[in-house]
């Protein structure tokens, strides 16, 4: 096999190119009508129509109709999605809505097509999990009229090709999925998840509206090809990087606007905890590669500072949460804080290489990340519909009422153990393909010329090797405590497995996580022309290399063959499990478990979930909280027990939040006196902002 | 245009702001109706000019409308609403009165200065036009909050419509409907206000808005 060089990498590309059966001219795709874009705005509609439809039918009849539907139509989305995207389709439509002078622009290009189809391929799935796990719903019509335009709306936000178009689907990408949020309202807790989302979402809209007016300028082109023709200043362009990064960090889960997201998504049924953590999630991050990538245009070095800091803590303080978080559910959400920590820092590197010059690397950069991206959403969504179907089998979720699952729910626990087996980046799944993709981006930064880079980018490799090795520590301990050792309540020791179709569903991700990780050349490659329409070049084919290698940069850079190792996984896996079996214990014996000195074993004597956490919190968790640990030991010879008590308060919490809470209420108080003016006084204040905005206009010119 | 029609419309539209600032200026009720009628009056003939010089014979009609309603049947109709309150003693100015023609002075001043470069691109006539009903706007606003009685609070509030019209009328071609629907929207409000006026005097013995604020629980 040849060693390219770069050079050599960029002279077979455009070789394996005219090869290929679709030419491209020049980063623009391939410009045909409007056929596929029509199809996928039929399926949104269709969507949006199913809403009302579930209020609109009996009872009985409107679950049961509803879910296989929704599937069937996302299914038809993601599929055309992924061929539209294969293929580097582009395709525009004006339709004559909204606002008048603008109308909605929608555009299809491969960018929208990669994240239609995670939308349509989750949607799917959940809407597959939802067919079972939705018969044990006691209010289906609190979350039927929302589900199924949730879904369009994700995809309208996609599709969008102008700022009106955009923050409206956006905005009803937030309300659907709010109502969702509140179907259990009267649950403890889901009052203030709700209340706690709706500001933040609020928030991040404001933001990006204020993002998308600095954009269309003084002229006021709200359509993205004008905003893309004209050039921003470079200070405001920085400042829109800014907005944007709080704008889709806050529905993305960034640290610190992350506060909601592990309040609102384990308070909505699973299926849709499952979409929102999976999938709405990424439309955010759609939302910043579009603005910061797409209609910015080429970046400064400065301008990758913010989401690879951001992001490189985002990955080591979501998961600090989530390794002392007890809820099975709240322990997912915070575990997607940090994979979307690891995808904003995927982007932030890119764009520190795309704006040295270093294309390769860039597009290495960007391709790892929406790897992460498209692996996150399967294995995010098979371990809440897990959580689901341990939810729905025990009515828990709560990791210190549960505990040997496995014997009575064997599918789930297996699928489940794919999941976290995945999500801790182990190979030979999906998680580690894009991990490692992002490692070896992270050993070519020395490239870079600025010096700040070269420490930072290094610094946050190290924060990322952190947050892998915390990740699996995590899922090792929600793993173990759910589904091993012996049944901690009742509930759990009376669980039963759950129906077909959530089996169906958690099986099909598991063998998309199995799929993407044995072959990720083909995922690699299905991204080309997204990264040729994004950042004008690509990576090297690799459906070409030997035994579906997966080379990145070049052979002696690093390579990685999922099969060989997965083959080899099986060899030695069996060959051990042989070994044992005939070698070491030909007799089988029956032992007592958790025997160790305590002849009546009862099922306390186990770890707890706070105990097995205990050392990596002691050590780690003053990071993120503010902890105190009190021992008290009875005196020598005293008969007491001795106690040990944690009290922890969540610093972002306390400082950010609170406080953010206390002055807007102190504002409110003061400005409480503007309630009870006199008219004279009132009409004074309307002269004086009459007056105030004549004179900036005076001083203006 | 010749120079002539400039002049005159110019002066015109000047008269409406110096009458303004005779409004300002006046504390008592009677002479305030007098002045708020030779306010319409400057109107009216303003109007009457633009549409002799704009050969735009609807705009006679709105003048007429001025002139009958603003000039003759709302001052009629408020000197007999003092009249049967008794009120015809009284105004009190907020603020000193001298105070009070300073700020509008600068009002003036900031209106033009507003006004002038924004409008480049029309023609002189409307630009000094668009000042001058600006700045009579403003002052009639300033009247609403410089003055404690409601008459004269609806007295500036009809004056600063007046402002409005000559606007309307200079910037060519506002349509005689718009016109005549605001016409009586002022002549609604004027009456709702009137029957408040008859309730608020029938309930607290005095027009004084004050007297609603103390009512109101209100420390001043």
């Amino acid at each position: 096999m040849d060693v390219p060089t770069p050079a050599g990498a960029s002279r077979r590309i455009g070789k394996a190119e005219r090869g290929d059966a679709c030419g491209y001219d020049d980063g623009e795709g391939v410009r045909t009508g409007v056929t596929l874009l029509s199809f996928l705005l039929g399926c949104v509609a269709s969507l949006l129509l199913l809403g009302p439809a579930g209020v609109a039918l009996p009872r009985r009849l409107a679950s049961a109709a509803i879910y296989p539907l929704t599937a069937l139509v996302c299914a038809a989305l993601g599929s055309s999605a992924l061929a539209a995207l294969l293929a580097g389709r582009v395709e525009d439509v004006v339709l004559p809505l909204g606002v008048p002078w603008i109308g909605a622009h929608l555009h299809l290009d491969a960018l929208a097509a990669f994240f239609l189809t995670v939308i349509g391929f989750g949607g799917f799935v959940a809407s597959l999990y939802a067919i079972g796990y939705a018969r044990h719903e006691e209010e289906p019509r609190r979350v039927l009229p929302f589900y199924a335009p949730f879904i369009a709306a994700m995809a309208l936000v996609v599709l969008a090709a102008d700022a009106f178009t955009f923050l409206l689907a956006w905005e009803t990408m937030s309300v659907t999925s709010w109502a969702l949020v509140m179907a259990h309202h009267e649950r403890p807790g889901n009052l203030l998840a709700g209340h706690v989302y709706l500001v933040v979402a609020s928030m991040g809209t404001l933001v990006l509206l204020l993002a998308f007016g600095l954009l269309a300028g003084t002229h006021g082109h709200y359509d993205f090809t004008s905003i893309r023709l004209a050039a921003t200043h470079r200070t405001l362009a920085w400042l829109v990087l800014l907005l944007v990064l709080v704008g889709t960090g806050s529905k993305a889960g960034l640290v610190p606007l992350h506060a909601w997201l592990p309040l609102a998504h384990p308070a909505a049924p699973s299926h849709v905890s499952g979409l929102m953590s999976g999938i709405m999630t990424k439309v955010a991050i759609y939302g910043f590669i579009r603005i910061a990538f797409d209609l910015l245009g080429a970046p400064v070095w400065w301008w990758s500072l913010p989401p690879l800091v951001v992001g490189a803590l985002t990955a080591v303080i979501g998961l600090l949460y989530a390794i002392v978080e007890n809820d099975l559910k709240r322990l997912l959400a915070y575990s997607t804080v940090e994979n979307i920590g690891i995808v904003f820092l995927g982007l932030g590197l890119a764009m520190a290489f795309r704006s040295g010059g270093f294309e390769t690397a860039a597009a290495l950069a960007l391709t790892a990340s929406l790897l992460h991206v498209a692996n996150h959403a399967t294995f995010k969504s098979l371990l809440f519909f897990g959580a689901g179907s341990v939810l729905d089998a025990t009515g828990e979720r709560d990791l210190g009422r549960l505990g040997g699952l496995i014997h009575r729910m064997p599918a789930t626990a297996v699928l489940f153990l794919i999941g976290t087996a995945a999500i801790s980046a182990l190979p030979p799944l999906n998680g580690f393909v894009s991990e490692w993709l992002l490692f070896q981006t992270v050993l070519t930064s020395p490239l870079l010329a600025p010096w700040l880079l070269k420490f930072l980018v290094p610094a946050a490799g190290a924060m990322l090797a952190l947050a892998a090795a915390l990740a699996a520590a995590c899922f090792v301990r929600a793993y173990g405590m759910a589904f091993l050792g012996r049944p901690r309540s009742p509930q759990a020791a009376g669980a039963n497995e759950v129906d077909v179709w959530q089996r169906l569903a958690m099986a099909l991700l598991a063998a998309a996580c199995l799929l993407l990780g044995v072959l990720p050349g083909l995922a690699v490659d299905a991204l080309r022309p997204l990264l040729r329409l994004v950042l004008g070049t690509t990576l090297p084919r690799q459906a070409t290399e030997a035994w579906l290698s997966l080379i990145p940069l070049s052979a002696r850079a690093g390579s990685y063959n999922g099969l060989i190792v997965l083959v080899f996984m099986v060899l030695a896996g069996t060959s051990a499990a042989l070994l044992v079996r005939t070698v070491a214990a030909r007799r089988m014996r029956r032992a007592p478990a958790w025997d160790c000195g305590f002849p009546t074993a009862s099922p306390t004597t186990q770890y707890t979930p706070a105990s097995f956490a205990q050392p990596l919190s002691h050590v780690f968790g003053a990071m993120a909280f503010d902890t105190a640990e009190t021992v008290a030991m009875p005196p020598p010879g005293g008969l007491g027990p001795a106690r040990f008590s944690l009290r922890s308060r969540d610093r972002i919490w306390e400082l950010l939040y609170r406080r953010l809470a206390l002055v807007v209420e102190r504002i409110a108080t003061r400005l409480n006196r503007l309630q009870f003016l006199t008219i004279r006084k009132y009409l004074s204040l309307v002269f004086a902002a009459l007056v105030l905005l004549l004179v900036l206009l005076a001083l203006w010119q | 245009m010749s120079r002539l029609d400039f002049d005159v419309a110019h002066l015109l539209a000047g008269l409406m702001v110096l009458v303004s600032f005779l409004m300002l200026y006046q504390d008592r009720l009677y002479s305030l109706l007098n002045t708020f009628a030779l306010h319409a009056l400057a109107l009216a003939l303003a109007v009457a000019w633009q549409a002799q010089i704009q050969d735009a014979p609807h705009l006679y009609i709105t003048a007429a409308i001025a002139l009958l309603f603003k000039a003759m049947i709302i001052p009629y109709a408020l000197h007999r609403l003092i009249q049967r309150l008794g009120i015809h003693r009284e105004v009190e100015p907020v603020a000193g009165l001298g105070i009070t023609m300073v700020l509008g002075l600068a009002l003036v001043a900031l209106s033009i200065s507003v006004m002038l470069p924004v409008t480049a691109a029309a023609g002189t006539l409307a630009r000094e036009d668009l000042a001058f009903a600006l700045s009579v706007v403003l002052l009639g606003l300033l009247m609403m909050i410089t003055r404690r009685n409601a008459v004269s609070q609806v007295v500036g509030f009809m004056s600063l419509e007046n402002g409005l019209i000559l606007a309307a009328t200079g910037a060519r071609g506002m349509p005689l409907v718009v016109e005549i629907s605001v016409a009586f929207s002022i002549l609604i409000a004027f009456i709702v206000i009137g029957i408040f006026l008859f309730r608020i005097r029938e309930r607290f013995d005095t027009v004084d808005v004050a007297a609603l604020d103390r009512f109101r629980g209100d420390r001043r």
